[in-house]
């Protein structure tokens, strides 16, 4: 272990940088900033499936629907409860959550994901504009 | 032990029916497990188009492809190689190209007819795709899934037809008004008619079909039980384009 001090040195070079952001979040003295919560549009009380599955695995579901309507031709997605919904992203997902920018973004945001749905997908043009 | 001739062929045979009933078998007992209920559809659909060329020389409007790239939100680019069209209208040579004998009669060579995705029965689009972003539905749809399109163009190499455009770039700019209610694409996929198919399954006709004031374009299920108005099909020449390929396709042209 003659290249002990060298090793350390070496290590070093790699963790300080690496670990760069830590240090400066810490030594401006900011805490980590909390995840967006979570609103349920007004007037509604429930999504169309859990709230903790939905946040988790709302992707699968969106792919899922896409798969379903495009390539089978099945639009009608019956929920845990029974309850059955129209598969569309801007009609039934963005109908209740009508605020894109709140809703999606904020999440989208704050994890830096860059989902590529809207490239494609129109928002719905919001009432009365 | 020692088997026999007629013990041994017997043994076989029972393998070998044990074996062809597990394969039968099978599938039946895997789909036992509940599926996803379904709605609707019970009969097969089988979508099919009929243009009239006569109206359509008569009406000499653009009704159709205006709707239908308005409800599709297909773009209006200025560049004509990088155009993008989902239906248009073309020279009757271009058309039907094999259909030179109703020329010598009715002097149809003047005649501009509609152009669209044939939706063929045997596509040659789908084969040659990749990600199987084009497929062919039960009903005869040759749909596109833009989500799986990977902007190689080997369908468009494969179509003989024209029928598919591509997006060289964001065709967002170029569309005048965005329909909300229908999807853009984006740069870098293929696109193409899709017979629409998100119009059919709400019940409503093709918005060509729709728009058509002389009446020249007519869309029905061919396996439907209702009789079709045969009184003005019978009498008449109806054929398709290019059949020496063999793709058979389901836009039929009224011709005389």
């Amino acid at each position: 272990m003659y290249t002990k001090g060298l090793g350390i040195a070496v290590l070093a070079l790699f963790l300080v940088p690496a670990t760069l952001p830590l240090w400066y979040d810490a030594a401006a003295g900011r805490a980590r900033t909390a995840p967006p919560k979570l609103e349920l549009p007004a007037g509604k009380k429930a999504c169309i499936e859990a709230t903790d599955y939905m946040s988790r695995y709302h992707r699968e579901l969106l792919a899922r629907w896409q798969e379903s309507v495009v390539r089978e031709g099945r639009r009608t997605y019956v929920a845990a409860d029974g309850k059955a919904y129209t598969m569309s992203l801007t009609k039934t997902c963005l109908g209740c959550h009508t605020d894109k920018a709140h809703f999606c973004d904020r999440c989208h945001d704050y994890l830096k994901v860059e989902p590529a749905c809207w490239r494609c997908h129109v928002v719905p043009p919001k009432e009365g504009t | 032990m020692k088997l026999g001739r007629r013990e041994f062929l017997r043994a076989m045979l029972g393998a070998a029916g044990a074996c062809l009933g597990g394969r039968i078998l099978g599938p039946a007992l895997a789909s036992g497990v509940p599926s996803v209920p379904v709605t609707g559809q019970a009969r097969k659909r089988r979508w099919v188009m009929l243009v009239d060329t006569a109206a359509c020389d008569k009406g000499g409007c653009s009704d159709c492809i205006e709707a239908c790239h308005r409800v599709h939100n297909v773009p209006a680019l200025p560049d004509e190689k990088e155009r993008i069209a989902w239906i248009r209208s073309l020279p009757y040579g271009q058309v039907l190209p094999d259909e030179r004998a109703p020329l010598v009669r009715d002097n149809l060579g003047r005649r501009s007819v509609l152009a669209l995705c044939n939706h063929c029965e045997n596509p040659p689009c789908v084969p040659v795709c990749p990600t199987k972003a084009t497929f062919r539905r039960d009903d005869g749809i040759v749909m596109m899934d833009y989500h799986r399109c990977i902007g190689c163009r080997y369908c468009m190499a494969a179509c003989p037809f024209g029928a598919r455009s591509f997006n060289w770039r964001d065709p967002r700019p170029f569309i005048k008004e965005i329909n909300p209610g229908f999807p853009t694409r984006t740069q870098g996929v293929v696109e193409k008619c899709n017979f629409c198919e998100e119009r059919i399954a709400k019940g409503q006709m093709p918005a060509c079909v729709e728009a058509c004031t002389e009446k020249g374009l007519s869309f029905f299920d061919l396996n439907d039980p209702a009789p079709l108005n045969r009184n003005t099909l019978e009498s008449r020449y109806f054929v398709v384009r290019r059949p020496a390929l063999g793709t058979g396709p389901s836009v039929f042209y009224l011709v005389r």
